[in-house]
């Protein structure tokens, strides 16, 4: 059941490649519904782990997320013009970014994590590449040679904690993490320390965090809006699942302590850099990316600080990864009416498309943490966690942070959505159709949604995913 | 546990060829180098497992480092630069002599920590893992110091190899998996970058052809080009 939830894709992405060019969208669409009927499985049926997959809650946390946001992203790719070039490698490294992706999640075993991790880098630079201009191949290859560089200390670092398994007292031959959290007192300090910085380096280049992001705007910029989406509000995450695994092997083995003072670090950092670097933008899609840099932080933030702010994090990450879509799904309708992503270009844009322009504006409000949206309440419980521990000094820069990221996007978010549209340049015949503003438009429902109500479920979820990394 | 002879021997070529290509301006030289080292590494786990005979399992392991590392990565490089007719890193963003001396420094810093390393339970030798960071790091260094996208990739192979030397040791202690998954990686990793980098060849050959000289400049201005990252710079 596991495997073929990964495998899927997988297969799909192979039919995609042979089939008559009319097929690649309900290929595409069907690979999304069969992944969303999969993880609706995980929720009813709680399959059986075998040895190297197990849908733990980190797990169905991650993959509930994915899902609904590949069926938006696909749903509102049915809606896009055919473009006039072959679309297959597109459909193609789609689907097989979504299996890979899937494979993150569940895996259990820390060389098959590294393997997917890769193939996820490997599958989404030709979507980064999909404009074919001169900007779209700079960022690929930044994104490429970037990522592989950081995806190669991660096997280091994997490498590194193998080798501190080994030379365990008892010796532990096997990278399963299961195995390596039961014989983690045993394991050695020095080799393990050593491989988790290493994996957080290469692991954490992937996910954006400060100071190793430079690539992520460029990348999450120059895609198109249903890539851009996918990268910043799952791709991103999918690269934390790699450093929380091995975090939780830390903390087991009593040696928690500086891994999560390099991750509130981290954290920090890369907020007050995007707080310095967002307002700068003169691209709302570069600013959205230096948002995600931000998001990467509160996300690290949390999970350093341990507690109650752990299941903050968790929370967050899956209303971060829901508005952010939202915001690039009805930001790419925005760019198609002016063609254009330039913030001196756009203006107006509530009022010539209806549903996507206030949209962009409530999305934006939903990502800095307004209420009644979900992130509100994970932000809260983050800074919650902070002072409730006693981290006053942290707790303090954290809201400043916030406040600071949060004044700097809202100009530039205003005058692109409120003002006077006439005079700016317009693309004929677009528009908010259906197909194309429904998924932005749901995805914030269901941020606002679970603001308003968070099931029970989904709460025990949140829980028992930060207690899974020893939180 | 003591180095087997040859096995140093073989270590000690690792990190000349690491030097050489910090030294070289040549492009072709520094893929046949890093396809040199290749074939070392290949050898090493044979080396290493002499005292107790090489199983089929390790057998397979050098075979594929030998196919990968040493033969289909390599002639892909040397294909991708006849492609873009280029034969030299000029104006690198460190020089060579800079460069030479910092990654000396390197080497002797990751001698240095290493030696505080616990070395209990890693099967193999004394002077592996210094030889493999110091491999990771002068990787990194031909990363960041040179401007061409092929020398970018020679140097994430050098990168990988160092990678792959610290994986050694858990040849002999678990499954290759993880090994066997990391070359298929590499091997898909360098497939991808040579399209990019044949694309970049070709975006920017306009660039690439010495236009004439007084209208050079303006040529590329007019032509709406966007001003060049080092990374892209000529291939």
């Amino acid at each position: 059941m596991l495997l073929l939830l990964t495998a899927v894709p997988f297969l799909l992405a192979t039919v995609a490649l042979v089939v008559p060019a009319r097929l690649h969208r309900p290929v595409l669409l069907g690979g999304a519904l069969l992944h969303a009927g999969g993880v609706t499985m995980l929720w009813v049926t709680e399959p059986a782990p075998s040895a190297f997959l197990a849908a733990d809650p980190l797990a169905k946390l991650f993959l509930t997320t994915l899902t609904v946001l590949f069926l938006a992203c696909v749903v509102q790719a049915q809606a896009a013009a055919r473009p006039a070039r072959d679309d297959r490698v597109f459909v193609a490294c789609l689907l097989a970014l979504l299996g890979s992706m899937t494979l993150v999640a569940l895996s259990q075993h820390l060389g098959l994590l590294w393997v997917a991790v890769e193939a996820t880098t490997l599958t989404s630079a030709p979507l980064v590449y999909s404009d074919r201009d001169a900007h779209a191949l700079e960022a690929a290859w930044k994104y490429l040679l970037l990522c592989s560089v950081g995806i190669a200390l991660a096997l280091l670092g994997t490498f590194l904690v193998a080798l501190a398994a080994a030379g365990g007292a008892p010796p532990v031959h096997s990278l399963l993490i299961p195995e390596l959290r039961a014989g983690a007192a045993g394991l050695s300090p020095a080799w393990l320390q050593a491989g988790f910085i290493f994996i957080l380096v290469g692991y954490g280049t992937k996910m954006g965090l400060a100071p190793l992001h430079s690539w992520l705007p460029d990348a999450h910029a120059s895609a198109p809006s249903q890539v851009s989406a996918l990268l910043s509000g799952s791709l991103t995450t999918c690269a934390f699942i790699g450093i929380l695994r091995p975090l939780g092997i830390l903390r087991a083995a009593g040696q928690g302590a500086f891994a999560l003072g390099a991750l509130v670090g981290l954290g920090l950092l890369s907020m007050a850099l995007a707080a310095l670097l967002v307002a700068a933008q003169r691209d709302f899609k570069r600013m959205l990316a230096y948002s995600t840099v931000e998001q990467m932080g509160i996300l690290a933030f949390g999970v350093g600080l341990g507690g109650a702010a752990t299941v903050g994090a968790m929370f967050h990450a899956m209303n971060h990864g829901l508005a952010k879509s939202a915001l690039f799904l009805s930001g790419g309708n925005i760019q198609h009416s002016f063609g254009s992503k330039r913030l001196d270009v756009v203006r107006g844009a509530a009022r010539r498309l209806p549903i996507s322009g206030p949209v962009f504006l409530l999305g934006f409000l939903a990502l800095a943490g307004s209420p009644p949206f979900g992130s509100f309440f994970s932000q809260f419980a983050i800074v919650n966690g902070a002072f409730a521990s006693g981290r006053f000094l942290a707790g303090s820069l954290f809201l400043a942070l916030l406040a600071l990221v949060f004044i700097a996007m809202t100009a530039s978010v205003s005058r692109a959505v409120l003002g006077d549209p006439s005079g700016a340049a317009e693309v004929e015949g677009t528009g908010d159709g259906l197909l194309a503003a429904a998924p932005p438009l749901l995805l914030l429902v269901a941020v606002l949604a679970l603001g308003l109500f968070t099931p029970a479920p989904l709460r025990r979820l949140f829980a028992a995913a930060a207690a899974g990394i020893g939180g | 546990m003591a180095t087997p002879p040859l096995a140093g021997v073989l270590l000690i070529l690792v990190i000349l060829i690491d030097l050489f290509a910090l030294g070289t301006s040549r492009l072709n030289a520094i893929i046949r180098a890093v396809a040199l080292q290749g074939a070392l590494l290949a050898a090493l786990p044979l080396v290493l497992a002499g005292w107790r005979g090489a199983e089929p399992e390790l057998l397979l392991l050098a075979a594929g480092t030998l196919a990968i590392k040493a033969f289909a990565v390599p002639r892909l490089l040397l294909w991708a630069i006849r492609e873009a007719a280029i034969r030299r890193e000029v104006d690198p963003l460190l020089g060579f002599v800079p460069s030479l001396l910092l990654a000396g420094a390197g080497i002797g810093l990751c001698f240095a920590v290493s030696a505080g390393l616990p070395m209990r339970g890693v099967q193999g030798v004394t002077y592996l893992i210094p030889t493999a960071l110091s491999t990771t790091f002068c990787g990194l260094l031909l990363i960041v110091a040179r401007r061409k996208a092929i020398t970018q990739v020679a140097g994430f192979l050098i990168l990988e190899n160092g990678v792959y030397l610290v994986g050694l040791p858990l040849a002999f202690e678990m499954p290759w998996m993880v090994e066997a998954g990391a070359l298929l990686d590499l091997l898909a990793g360098i497939f991808v970058m040579g399209i990019v980098v044949y694309h970049i060849t070709r975006e920017f050959s306009s660039i690439e052809a010495p236009p004439a000289p007084t209208r050079g400049p303006e040529r590329a201005a007019a032509a709406g080009l966007p001003s060049l990252d080092p990374t892209t710079r000529g291939c």
